[in-house]
Formats: structure tokens, sequence, C-alpha cells
């Protein structure tokens, strides 16, 4: 039985909103339909989370305006530690919901590489993203909130990286979160051609106590023939949203993605990350470390898909959980008929820092393949009495040496993260969490 | 000078009691040897000594310099100066080698007096060479995939790198091979000194071919039966224990297991 649910917008909304940003009636039509859809169908079912209390509907505006940044000198300090301020040539910036500042170095642009706002992009290059905007990876009307999103789309970032380029730096991308009354329907859509290689590192940051909207993210990567894309993400949103967040990569013959997310939100949080292993030798490597705490509830589920022959998925997935904080990692290597050789391995665990905090690890392989190699290593528990006793052996406090050890246990995505001044704010934001 | 003092040492792990009555008196500038056969409590009094959370002391005393040890936390201990190289070390993954070596260093030290970046590298690459490490263990993760010989260097190192009061040993020669053991032996003689003292648990008279003790001791059934120079040692060697067993009237019983 599907519960009515109402809303938060109607189609008119949806269309005076397409309409201002000059849209074309390919998206505004996808809009349209996809609001449609949204009445219809049921929400996700996160494995082992509840979510029907979830308020994934109500929020007071569905774009707010902020000033842009003319200079990065006008950024906020929490953002700017994020940036090598001269070095980093290729950066985009969203505040809340608008575009705030964007640069884009001259070798990009000649090699044919388009780093630019969600919004722009479906103006400017539409028949590209019409190509791959929930397409492919990501489809529209798997469930209510995918089909929201669609509808609601108000930010987020379009790449797109022509056959054989490389892409030498890594592209930045920092939205900005000052206003408590912004909601985030971001969508990164990441078009990496045949034999191209990049590297994306998105920041979310909140810098309100508590906000009071919707977080509805969802990011596509579509990689070619062995292109390589590197996927980033420091997830640091204030409670007060509710997020669902969706990060799925579908790749081509030989194609690899790493992706290194450290997922450290204050908000009641569903993560999604999947990646399809469509062509043969294709890879997934994927790490995430999480922080919960407080009395937030999360479920982070990860999954690699293998559908090709010699496809090679290995999930690393990290957790600390404090005071009250409850979640559930569900960490799934799924192996289709037909993909023969392939590989799927997978490691979850979970450090309980107090005796109210719930985390739960889930691992599952799934196998319709017999030639095939696969594995899974899961723990729960608290920080290891005899590590302890050997760091402060040396002298070390015991607070200390529980720091290190906790650092420890998250540095896999830590020392992933390509740029500097991100492994600095998450290695931070860490600190902070877990003290 | 520094003494450490154990008196009389009862200690039980699971409620069963493995230590009956240890005494023992180390000195800086002295190297005491304690040997005997297996499961006999060697092991249990250094990690007694250091407080292990699994053994539990249930009577005497261990003191330097007069403050009680065993009042204090582990950490206490290492700052007061006590250093236990363990038979077996833990691996903590994330924490790289170096900066664990400077966490252990700048908590002798007091705030803003903690160790220049330059000062501690040139002492890391001057003792790495020294033991003959590779170089990239110090950027690898403490202990994490380490071989049995490496972190039995890694042990030394960080007394090396540490510089403590009283050193205890526990089978810091197990599982080497011999050139190994040679070079973990050279970094335990350079340590040896005014400022140094040092407790070495074998089963081997093979380590003090290397390092001459000072003391030797023999303990069986949870005590220290006997004490001599190094010339018991090589009794040992030579011998076996059953002499002592004998000239003691001590009869073998069922053997306690070492944690």
């Amino acid at each position: 039985m599907t519960v009515e649910i109402n809303l938060p917008a109607t189609e008119q909304d949806v269309r005076s909103f397409s309409e201002a940003n000059g849209e074309p009636t390919w998206f505004t039509a996808l809009r349209e339909a996809a609001l449609d859809k949204a009445a219809g169908l049921d929400m996700p079912k996160p494995d082992k989370t509840n979510i029907t209390k979830w308020d994934f509907m109500n929020f007071p505006e569905h774009t707010v305006v902020s000033d842009t940044f003319a200079s990065l000198d006008a950024l906020p300090e929490e953002a700017k530690g994020l940036i090598d301020l001269e070095a980093q040539e290729n950066l985009y910036i969203q505040r809340n919901n608008t575009p705030a500042f964007i640069k884009v170095s001259q070798e990009l642009a000649d090699k044919g590489v388009i780093f630019t706002d969600m919004l722009t992009a479906v103006r400017e290059h539409s028949e590209l993203v019409e190509k791959y905007f929930m397409t492919q990876a990501v489809k529209v009307d798997e469930h209510k909130l995918t089909a929201l999103h669609a509808a609601l789309v108000n930010g987020g970032v379009f790449v797109y990286v022509p056959k054989n380029v490389i892409v030498e730096q890594p592209l930045q991308v920092v939205f900005l979160n000052d206003n408590a009354e912004a909601s985030l329907f971001n969508h990164v859509l990441v078009v990496a051609e045949a034999n191209s290689a990049v590297t994306y590192v998105e920041t979310y940051i909140s810098t309100v106590e508590e906000a009071k909207g919707q977080a509805n993210i969802i990011a596509e990567v579509i990689a070619g023939d062995n292109a390589q894309v590197t996927y980033g993400a420091v997830d640091v949103l204030a409670k007060g949203y509710t997020t669902y967040v969706n990060r799925r990569a579908r790749l081509a013959r030989d194609a690899k993605i790493d992706w290194a997310l450290g997922l450290m939100n204050d908000s009641d949080t569903i993560s999604e990350n999947i990646s399809h292993l469509i062509g043969d030798g294709s890879q997934a490597d994927t790490k995430t470390v999480v922080v919960g705490r407080g009395t937030q509830k999360q479920n982070f589920t990860t999954e690699v898909r293998h559908w090709g022959k010699n496809t090679n998925g290995h999930i690393l997935k990290h957790g600390v959980m404090k005071e009250a904080a409850q979640s559930i990692f569900n960490g799934i290597g799924k192996i289709e008929k037909g993909a023969t050789k392939a590989d799927a391995q997978q490691e979850s665990r979970v450090l309980m820092l107090s005796e109210k905090a719930r985390g739960d690890a889930n691992p599952i392989l799934l196998i319709d393949e017999d030639d095939v190699t696969a594995g899974h290593a899961a723990s729960v528990g608290r920080v290891d009495p005899l590590q302890l006793y050997y760091l402060m052996s040396r002298g070390i406090s015991k607070t200390e040496a529980e720091r290190l050890v906790i650092h420890g246990f998250l540095a896999p995505v830590v020392t992933q993260l390509p740029i500097e001044g991100v492994k600095k704010q998450l290695t931070e934001v860490i600190e902070r969490k877990v003290r | 000078m520094s003494t450490l003092v154990i008196k009389d040492l009862h200690v039980a792990i699971d409620g069963k009691e493995i230590l009956k009555g240890v005494n023992l008196t180390i000195n800086t500038n002295e190297i005491h040897a304690i040997m005997g056969p297996n499961g006999t409590g060697k092991s249990t009094l250094a990690s007694a000594i250091m407080g292990h959370p699994k053994y539990e002391v249930t009577s005497g005393s261990v003191e330097l310099d007069g403050e009680d040890v065993l009042e204090m936390e582990v950490d206490e201990r290492a700052q007061a100066g006590l250093f236990l190289a363990m038979q077996y070390p833990s691996e903590i993954a994330g924490v790289t080698n170096a900066d664990f070596l400077r966490s252990a260093i700048n908590s002798r030290r007091e705030e803003g007096d903690e160790i220049s970046l330059m000062k501690f590298i040139r002492e890391l690459d001057k003792n790495m060479e020294f033991l003959e490490m590779d170089e990239d263990m110090a950027q690898r993760y403490l202990n994490e995939g380490f071989s049995g010989g490496e972190k039995k260097r890694n042990e030394i190192l960080q007394l090396m790198m540490i510089k403590p009061t009283i050193a205890i040993l526990d089978e810091i020669d197990s599982g080497l091979d011999i050139d190994a053991l040679k070079v973990v032996s050279k970094g335990i003689n350079k340590m040896r000194g005014e400022g140094f003292g040092c407790l070495m648990i074998t089963h081997y008279q093979r380590l003090l071919n290397y390092i001459t003790p000072d003391h030797v001791h023999v303990m069986m059934q949870g005590r220290v039966v006997k004490s001599g120079g190094p010339e018991l040692a090589q009794r040992l060697e030579a011998e076996g224990y059953d002499w002592i067993k004998k000239e003691l009237g001590i009869e073998d019983e069922t053997e306690v297991q070492e944690a």
C-alpha cells in the first residue's frame, strides 16, 4: 500500500522555476514528469533502517538567493581553508543554491573539458546533459526521492572530459551552506569519455548551526572505456537536514573508479554508493569513513555490482560511533551471472566509543556465478585495550592514544584525498567530532 | 642513579597466581638477565611491571626511586622512566611509525618544549641507520605488516629514541636470525651506561653472547630461585636447568601457560 504523501511542490512551481532558469523544454518536461511520478512512487527502503518517520518532504524554500563571491578573499574562513588559493586552477563554489564563484583554466577549456554548474550546463550543453542526466546510472523513477530530486534539481555540477583527455589537476567543488533555509537538490554529473582521466573532489560544508531544509543529492559518474575517475567527497552538513545522498558510477570496459568518501554529516543521513561494473575488466575501489555522534541516525549502503568479466570490486568502510548515534553499514558485493573471474572484496569495521552508540556492519555477498573470488571481513567493537596499552607504555596518555587509534582507523580515506586543504579539513572535522 | 625495586611481587591472571613472590633490584648502569624454562612467569613479571590490563598484582610492591609504580597508570610508568620492549607489539593501522615516535617523545616533554621536527628527523635517521632499518619504515604504519624481525628492531628503535631509565626487554631475541640478533644487541649495547638499566628476559644463552649481563637470575615456578654473574648463564647453557632443580629440591609441576 502506498501512503499518500503530499509533495512539497506543485507542477506550477516546477514549471516556473524551470522557465525562470531558461531551461530547454526537454528538461522542463523531465521535471514535470518526475514530479508526476514522485506522487505515486514508494520511498526507498534502506536495509535495516526504518525511515517511515523521517521527513524528506518539507522545506522552507526551494531556492534561496545568496551573494556571489567577487574574489576568493571574500570566502568565509571555513571554505578558504579547503582551497589552495594560489594553485587551485579549477574551482567551483556554490553558495547554498547560487553559483558563487567559478574558475576554469585555459588549458581545460582548450582541451574541450566542461566544468560548470548544473543549471548552466542544462542550458549551454543541453544535448550532452540530456544524453546522460539520470539515464544511465540513476533512473528518475527508482523511488520517490530520485523522482523528487529530478523535479527539484536546483544546483550541482557538470563535468565532461572528452576522449583521451587527461585532466592533471583535481577539479575542486565546494558546496557552502550558510543559510539555514537552504535546501540542496544538487546533481553532479561526471562524464569521462574513453581513455580519459579526471579527479573530482567535492566538499559539503555547513556554517549554520542547524538547518531546516532537505539535502537530496545525486551524483552520477559515467566512465567510458579505459577511463579513470577519482571521486573524493567530504560531507559535513549541519544537523536539521534530512539527507539523502546517492553517488553512483557506471563503468565501461577497463574503466576504473576510486571513491574516497568522508561522510561526516551531523544530519540524519541515508547514503548510497553503488558502482556498476558493466564493462569487462572494470574496477571500483570504494573507501568510506564515517563518524556518527549525538542522536544521529544514519544508513550507509555501499555496493559494487559486477556485470562484466574480470571485474574487481573492493569496499572498505570504517565507522566511529559515539554518544547515542546509530548507524547501519550495508556492504554489498553482487556478482551477476556471466561475470566470470570477478573479484568482490569488502571490509567493514565499526568502532564504538560509548555504551549507547549502535553500529551494525552488514556484509552481504550475492553471487550468481561460479568462477569468481569473493571475501568479506566485518567487525564491531571498542578500541582495542591492547593497542592502548602498547601506546601508553611509550608514555602516550590514554586520551592521546585513543585519538591516534581513531585517526588511524579513519586514515584510509584521509590519505586518499588528493587535495591538501580537503585532507586537512577532514582531519580537523574528525578531531572535532570524536573529541 | 635510579633504582627499580621489586619486592615480594605476586601476580595473577584470570584468578590464577603466576608470580609467587619475586624479589629483584635493578640499578642504572646494570644489565640483568632473567632466564628460565617456559611458563615460569618471566613475561608475566615484565607485563606486570608495565601495567598490562590483564595482569592483577595481588601483593608486593614495585618502586622506582621510591615512587610506587603500581599506583601509576601505564603512561605514567613510561613517563617515570620505564620501558617495555614487548614480545608481541601491537599493530596500529593508520598511525605512522614516525608520528607515533614523536608523540611518545613529546609525551615526556612540557607543552611548548616539543622536540623540533628537524632534530627528531635527524635522530630518527641516525638510529634507523644504526639498526640497519629501511628508510620507509618511518612512514609505514606502526608495526602493521612488519615481519617478526622488523617488529623487534622497531622496539629497539623506540628504546633508542625514547631513552628510558630502566628498560625491560621481553624475549627481544626470539624469532631473530643471527644477523638481526647482532643488530638488536648492538642497539642495546649502545644504550648501556650511567643512565640506563636493563632487565632482559630470554630463553637462550645466545643473546648473552652479544650482551654480557652483570647479573643473571633464574626464574622457576613464579620465583627467582637463583642469582649470579654471567658464569651462571654459561653453566645453564652447558648443563640445562636440572642441576638447579636438584640443588634446590624443586619438583616439576604442571606447566603454567604464559599469556
